[in-house]
């Protein structure tokens, strides 16, 4: 008969736990591995600026500010991204315009009055499967819907459609379920005993919240709003399918409505562009549109982390 | 001897109730716009993708590979391309991912949290044509021609690289999301029972979690799939490809497609099948992507029920 030994008892186990060796090299490898993950990714990133940086410099320093006040051209030396920038400016507008007061209104009636019936909880459901479509759907949902909709009520402009207004209007609805999102959490922030108090003293939900509910969440709401202005900034795709000029065009003397119903191109869609060219030409110029975007989205975030930071409040 | 008591009218001033009903009204009508925008984006796909399959011999969607001008309308060929890429993408994003999530969630201090999440958060921000760029023009050369000297300058490899490097910052936060929502009782029942914080962490907070990890990493793959940007500039196959399945060769996958016939760079006018195969893509696209999402969503929900 094979004499079998015990299985430590629980105490042994915890008296050698507490007892025993303090030091393991399994305790610093750990977390070195774990900070190494991150450190990686964030190696990944530093190169990526580094990188970019170093192969805009020859156009940056040799070119200065031409870069970006000259209008796009298929020549190299001369081309610049005026027209692109004020493209990507138009629509950030346009976005700004529509998808902000949409949004906001969406999430403060799923989160002020939307009873918690089935109802609203399809709307939320709904809103976060949004926020997961890819992006080239919401250029499909342009080309199919929003063109059209531009051209028949007469806006389409020499284009067919596919305009500034398109375009912004796709970009809309693509970060409209992120606007909803954000913002819900900053009204989800402000506690109930704020509102409770308001209706207190007699004031109605409308009032509560105008004077009350919305101030308090204000710098979560807008530090919300410019992360997703940047996000629609620097979104390629969905601008491919609604008629974002890859090669180079002329607004010659336009008004302001012929320049929002004409011709349009983004500052990504010139970086695509420019990326795809064969010829070794635009190389630098391609690291130097994308060293303006990331400047613009850089400032952005900062922004953002700046407002959070300054006007995070406990409660 | 009767007193009178006097009553008061509690239904409030007229005008204001009726700013209130508009109000409401309007808040309302915001809300339904996202249900509209739904139905919209399904009405326009699942219309054309319908005119496509009518308009072909079903015989096309099983061919050599993806030629939208010559009606070969390979189906395999799109989404092996597309799998392969997002299984490298998630083969990146999961150890960094998760790894800078337990980090974040289980060891750092707050002070370098506070420094640490914003640096993240700008990784996030990177517009995917950037990490197109960076694909073609850095990754390709220094690291994936270096792991194999066969490797031209576009591949599945160096896409899925970058998409992966894309990918990162979502799994981390939503898996450190997750753990952080963990109570801190279990935390301290562990310690109590004398485990260290490496196996506290491993053992009990990381399986406290899963439901959130898991959800963290579906979340990735779907975005993963849908990425298009980052695909289209350093996949390479733009136009058509045959059935590819070395992750050292171009490919082609099902964004990388719809760009090309987008932009027209194979010349799609002539043909408008071709043409109507991008409402086909932006179906399956979207339905793949839709049951990821749903099902990430039951194991968040999971987590909320949970704690």
């Amino acid at each position: 008969m094979v004499a079998r030994t015990a299985p430590p008892s629980t105490t042994d186990l915890v008296r050698q736990a507490i007892q025993g060796r303090r030091f393991g090299w399994g305790d610093v490898a750990f977390p070195a591995a774990l900070l190494l993950a991150l450190l990686f990714a964030l190696l990944f990133l530093a190169t990526l600026l580094v990188d970019i940086f170093i192969k805009a410099w020859d156009a940056l320093a040799g070119r200065g500010w031409s870069v970006v006040t000259n209008p796009l051209s298929l020549n190299a030396d001369t081309a610049g991204l005026w027209q692109s920038i004020m493209g990507s400016l138009a629509l950030a507008a346009v976005v700004a315009a529509l998808a902000f007061p949409i949004g906001i209104g969406a999430a403060i009636y799923l989160e002020e009055y939307a009873p918690d019936n089935r109802f609203t909880r399809f709307i939320n459901t709904n809103i976060r499967n949004l926020a997961g479509v890819p992006s080239i759907v919401y250029g499909i949902l342009g080309f199919t819907i929003f063109v059209r909709f531009v051209r028949a009520v007469g806006a389409g402009g020499g284009v067919g459609g596919k305009n500034l207004l398109a375009g912004g209007l796709t970009l809309a609805a693509l970060v409209l379920p992120i606007v909803i999102i954000t913002t819900a959490e900053a009204l989800r922030a402000v506690p109930v005993s704020i509102r409770e108090a308001g209706f207190g003293v007699g004031a109605t939900r409308w009032e509560v919240i105008r004077h009350h509910v919305v101030p308090y969440a204000a710098p979560g709401i807008l530090t919300g709003t410019v992360l997703t202005l940047a996000r629609a900034f620097g979104e390629t795709a969905p601008l491919l399918l609604v008629g974002a000029a890859t090669g180079f065009f002329s607004v010659g003397s336009a008004g302001l409505l012929g320049k929002a119903t004409g011709p349009y191109t983004a500052l990504p869609v010139t970086i695509f562009s420019w990326a795809r060219q064969p010829g070794a030409e635009f190389r630098s110029l391609t690291a130097a549109a994308i060293v303006v975007l990331l400047a613009v989205l850089l400032t952005a975030n900062a922004a953002a982390i700046i407002l959070r930071n300054r006007f995070e409040r406990k409660w | 001897m009767t007193t009178e008591t006097p009553t008061i009218d509690l239904s409030g001033s007229r005008p204001r109730l009726r700013r209130e009903q508009r109000v409401r009204r309007l808040f309302t009508g915001a809300a339904v716009t996202s249900i509209l925008i739904s139905l919209l984006i399904v009405g326009s796909l699942v219309g054309e993708a319908w005119n496509f399959l009518r308009s072909i011999d079903l015989s096309w969607l099983w061919d050599l590979g993806w030629f939208p001008r010559r009606d070969m309308f390979d189906i395999k060929t799109v989404m092996t391309g597309t799998l392969l890429i997002a299984l490298i993408a998630m083969v990146v994003a999961t150890p960094l991912g998760l790894g800078a999530a337990i980090y974040l969630s289980e060891y750092a201090s707050p002070r370098a949290r506070r420094w640490l999440k914003p640096v993240l958060e700008v990784l996030a921000g990177i517009p995917s044509v950037v990490l197109g760029y960076f694909a073609l023009t850095w990754i390709s050369p220094n690291i994936v021609m270096r792991l194999n000297p066969h490797a031209g300058v576009f591949s599945m490899m160096s896409a899925g690289i970058a998409v992966g490097l894309l990918v990162t910052p979502l799994v981390a936060s939503v898996s450190e999301d997750a753990m952080r929502a963990v109570p801190q009782a279990l935390r301290e029942a562990s310690y109590g029972l004398g485990a260290k914080k490496a196996g506290t962490s491993t053992r009990v907070v990381f399986p406290a979690a899963i439901s959130g990890i898991v959800a963290s990493l579906i979340l990735g793959l779907s975005r993963a799939i849908g990425e298009t940007m980052v695909v289209a500039m350093a996949a390479g196959a733009v136009g058509g490809s045959l059935f590819e399945v070395d992750i050292f060769q171009p490919g082609q996958t099902m964004t990388a497609a719809m760009t090309a016939l987008a932009i027209g760079s194979d010349q799609v006018a002539g043909s408008t099948n071709a043409f109507q195969s991008l409402f086909f893509l932006g179906l399956l696209l979207f339905l793949m992507t839709l049951a990821l999402n749903l099902i990430s969503d039951r194991f968040v929900r999971k987590v909320r029920e949970k704690y």
